[in-house]
Parts: C-alpha cells; sequence; structure tokens
C-alpha cells in the first residue's frame, strides 16, 4: 500500500491543464509539419504554415494554441494499491482544472446547466473517468477538449450485418458533415464495439493514442490507414478550404460486443488535439 | 489575390470582394458569439438599441482567452458561425456588412449575404494566438456578464482571413472542396 496526498493531485492536474493548452506533442506537431511539406493545395499549404507558425507563437508568447481551450476531460488510471490522504479524490481533481485554467490564463468555457448556461467561471467541473488497475501508481491524462470539433462527433448504432462496410460508411459521414467546422486537419477517434457510452469512451480514449501509433489488430490497421485514405480524398483540406490534408491520423479503438449490434462513435478532434499524461 | 481592406467598410466595398480573395483587414470590428447573438436578438424584439452600430461593420464571431497583464488580448481565433446562422440574417438586414468565423453557413445566410452586398470572411481556426498579433486593442462594450462572450470591441491592424462567401452567392467551401476532391 503508498499513501498519496490527493494535493499532489490537483498541483500535477493544474501544470498538465496549462502545459496542454501552450504545447502539443511531439507526434502531433511532426504530423502538421509533415501536412504542411506534402499538402497538394496552395492556400492549404498557407494554412497549415499558418499553423505551425501559431504553435511556435504559442510556445513563445505563453498564449493558448487555441482560445478554446475546453472543457478538461481527465482520465484517472488508479493502482489499486494506492491509498489517498488529504480529502477527496474527486475535489482535487476539479481544484486542479480550476487552479490550471485560473492561473494559467485559460479561458472559461464551461456552464453549469446546459440549458439555463451561466458560465462557472473558473472551467469546472471537469469530465472525469477512472479507472482500476493493478500496481501503486497513478496515471493522470488531461485532454482539454475544444467544441468546434466535439459538436461533430457522432455514434452510429450499427446492425452487426452492416459490418465493416458499415462502419466505413459511418465514419466518412461524420467527416464529410463536419466539414471545415472540425477545424481540419483532423484528427479522428473512432470507437468499434462496447455498448451506446462504451464506444464513445472508446473513440474518445482513442484520440490520446499518438497520431503515428497504429492499432495493434491487423485489420484495425488496416482499416485505420484505408479511412485516412479516403479521407484524405474528400477534398476537405486545411481549414475546408480545400486540399489533400483534411485527415492527420484515424485511431481506432474496438471492444467486444453484443451478438445484437455493433455500435460505432466517431470523436473527431481539430488539429489542436491536446493531452497531457503523468504518472505519480 | 492579396487585398488590404480598411473596416467598417466604406460604401459597396463589401461587394467588391470574391470568394477566395485573401484579405487584410485594419480597422475596428466587434466580437459576438452565441449568447451576445442571443441578448442581440431580444434587445431587437423589444426595440431596444443595440451595442454597438451595425451598419457596415463587421462581427467577428469570437470568444478569447484572457490577456495576460501588458498584452491586449489572448488567444483569439474564430469559432463555428453555424451556431449564429440563426441570428445572422436580421443584422445583414440591418445593414451589417461582414462576418468572420469558420464553417458552414445556411442558405437563409447566403441569401442575406446576397440581398445586403455583404461578405463572410473565414479566419484560420485554432490558430488564435497567431491571430491576436494582428489585434491591437481589446474593450469589453456590452454584457460583460457574459466573460468571453461579452461584446468586444477590437482595433484590428492587418488581421488575415480569406472570404468565403461573396455577394454574389459563390461560396470557397464548396468550390475549393470539388476542386481536390478524389473520387
Amino acid at each position: 500500500m503508498r499513501t498519496l496526498n490527493v494535493a499532489e493531485i490537483t498541483n500535477a492536474i493544474k501544470e498538465m491543464c496549462i502545459e496542454a493548452n501552450h504545447s502539443l506533442s511531439g507526434d502531433m506537431e511532426r504530423a502538421i509539419k509533415t501536412a504542411a511539406d506534402r499538402e497538394e493545395s496552395p492556400l492549404g499549404r498557407q494554412i497549415l504554415g499558418q499553423l505551425c507558425e501559431n504553435m511556435r507563437i504559442a510556445g513563445e508568447d505563453m498564449i493558448p494554441i487555441c482560445q478554446d481551450t475546453g472543457m478538461a476531460v481527465v482520465f484517472m488510471e488508479v493502482g489499486q494499491d494506492v491509498h489517498f490522504e488529504g480529502g477527496s479524490l474527486e475535489d482535487a481533481v476539479h481544484e486542479g482544472v480550476r487552479q490550471g485554467y485560473t492561473d494559467g490564463f485559460l479561458r472559461k468555457s464551461v456552464v453549469r446547466d446546459p440549458i439555463y448556461r451561466e458560465n462557472t467561471n473558473d472551467n469546472t467541473p471537469a469530465v472525469v473517468h477512472y479507472s482500476i488497475v493493478t500496481g501503486d501508481k497513478v496515471k493522470i491524462t488531461v485532454a482539454p477538449k475544444g467544441f468546434g470539433s466535439e459538436n461533430m462527433s457522432r455514434v452510429f448504432m450499427l446492425k452487426p450485418a452492416d459490418g465493416i462496410e458499415g462502419v466505413k460508411k459511418a465514419v466518412l459521414t461524420a467527416v464529410k458533415d463536419a466539414g471545415p467546422n472540425a477545424c481540419p486537419p483532423m484528427v479522428v477517434g473512432v470507437g468499434i464495439g462496447g455498448t451506446f457510452e462504451k464506444c464513445a469512451l472508446l473513440a474518445k480514449k482513442a484520440l490520446i493514442r499518438p497520431v503515428d501509433k497504429r492499432s495493434e489488430t491487423e485489420y484495425v490497421r488496416e482499416l485505420e490507414a484505408e479511412l485516412l485514405e479516403k479521407i484524405n480524398r474528400s477534398g476537405i483540406g486545411p481549414g475546408g478550404l480545400g486540399g489533400s490534408t483534411t485527415a492527420l491520423a484515424v485511431n481506432i479503438e474496438t471492444y467486444p460486443t453484443h451478438i445484437a449490434g455493433l455500435p460505432v462513435a466517431v470523436n473527431i478532434c481539430c488539429h489542436v488535439n491536446r493531452h497531457g499524461v503523468r504518472i505519480l | 489575390m492579396d487585398k488590404y481592406i480598411r473596416v467598417p467598410f466604406d460604401g459597396s466595398e463589401a461587394e467588391s470582394l470574391s470568394a477566395g480573395n485573401y484579405v487584410y483587414l485594419s480597422g475596428i470590428i466587434y466580437t459576438a458569439r452565441d449568447a451576445a447573438h442571443k441578448r442581440m436578438a431580444e434587445a431587437l424584439e423589444k426595440g431596444e438599441k443595440l451595442p454597438f452600430p451595425v451598419k457596415d461593420n463587421v462581427i467577428y464571431y469570437m470568444g478569447p482567452s484572457p490577456a495576460r497583464p501588458g498584452r491586449p488580448i489572448g488567444s483569439a481565433g474564430p469559432t463555428t458561425a453555424s451556431r449564429m446562422d440563426k441570428y445572422a440574417p436580421a443584422l445583414l438586414d440591418l445593414g451589417l456588412k461582414g462576418m468572420i468565423g469558420k464553417g458552414k453557413r445556411t442558405k437563409e445566410v447566403k441569401e442575406a449575404v446576397v440581398r445586403n452586398g455583404a461578405v463572410y470572411f473565414a479566419a484560420v481556426g485554432g490558430a488564435g494566438a497567431l491571430l491576436s498579433r494582428s489585434i491591437v486593442s481589446s474593450e469589453v462594450i456590452a454584457y460583460e456578464d457574459l466573460g468571453t462572450e461579452a461584446v468586444r470591441r477590437l482595433e484590428v491592424k492587418d488581421f488575415p482571413a480569406i472570404v468565403v462567401m461573396d455577394a454574389r452567392g459563390n461560396d470557397l467551401y464548396e468550390t475549393a472542396v470539388c476542386k481536390y476532391r478524389k473520387e
């Protein structure tokens, strides 16, 4: 049994909120730079060049990459041999988000009630997903999610008979409908299987996987490659203004499902696909 | 073709722009997004005045991140314009000449753009740090309680944007995508 003070959780999450909003992970940065070299459209190349410039300015000036600094999605993988002291773990997570967004000059984009819409003024609450794992460590992933692309995400409850062709159609439909609204080039997170909510969570987790890391399952790896190619032939392009770079990656996660179903979730993220990971 | 434009627009200059033009805007623009548009619509319904002169002006669909001390504004890129589609035609009919945002618009907005000789610009979504460098000053002029969604008066210098929808109803989102589609 290892004892961990929840103040450490708060502090880590505070720092991760600020870091994630000011710099992208190396894989994302490389993917955007590579796309800028390969893009066919002159305007598309200009836009991708501006995105590279934008990342540089964000780091230099400590100004968020995007003004939509997102709703904070936090994944907590908690080792079953960890004992927390110093207060509620859940409160500590939200406190980290509150401090990060307040001290880090990040935008407060969360409203208390979906209908009455009063801003909470500190970007809390976060959306927190826990899982209990073996060991005595805590792995924290903070993924601030912007809503331009979140709004274009979809869940499709397909029939088993729809099969892999149905999955392809669903993903391409979601991407085509998203078009310029989702700030392409996008990263497409896909969850296949599970239940209604499980496939959505898989799609969200797929966005956290590095864009240069392919699935370990052969047919999934092939599906990722085929969908990426098809998406990039759609013509949507950088900023939706035409071109050969519509997505930087398609990341797919799968899970067992029911004999009667084939759930598919498509969680779209813009090119500002932010996340940080820390192990305490 | 790059064009340098003064805003608010002078006369019918907005009509002379064409979809695909790359422009640099200098002058004064106003920010408003979801909540501010809702309030402006309510004000119009009650016969009250809007918080800024709409005629010949440009609205930027944007809610910035907070400014660090000594800076005019935080990150300041466009938000998705379609959420303002419900409100835009009424403002265009009052003389609004330009909108800056990102993403597709409805048929009703396109018709109002054509009817009023207006223009819809896209700024590069997700380039809020870069775009903030074109904003010289920012002042909240209305609905301060809305936080990032308050109406701001921005002074901009060479703010980069692309004409997506022009006064003749051309739509770059449709034409440019067709050009690069391989099916």
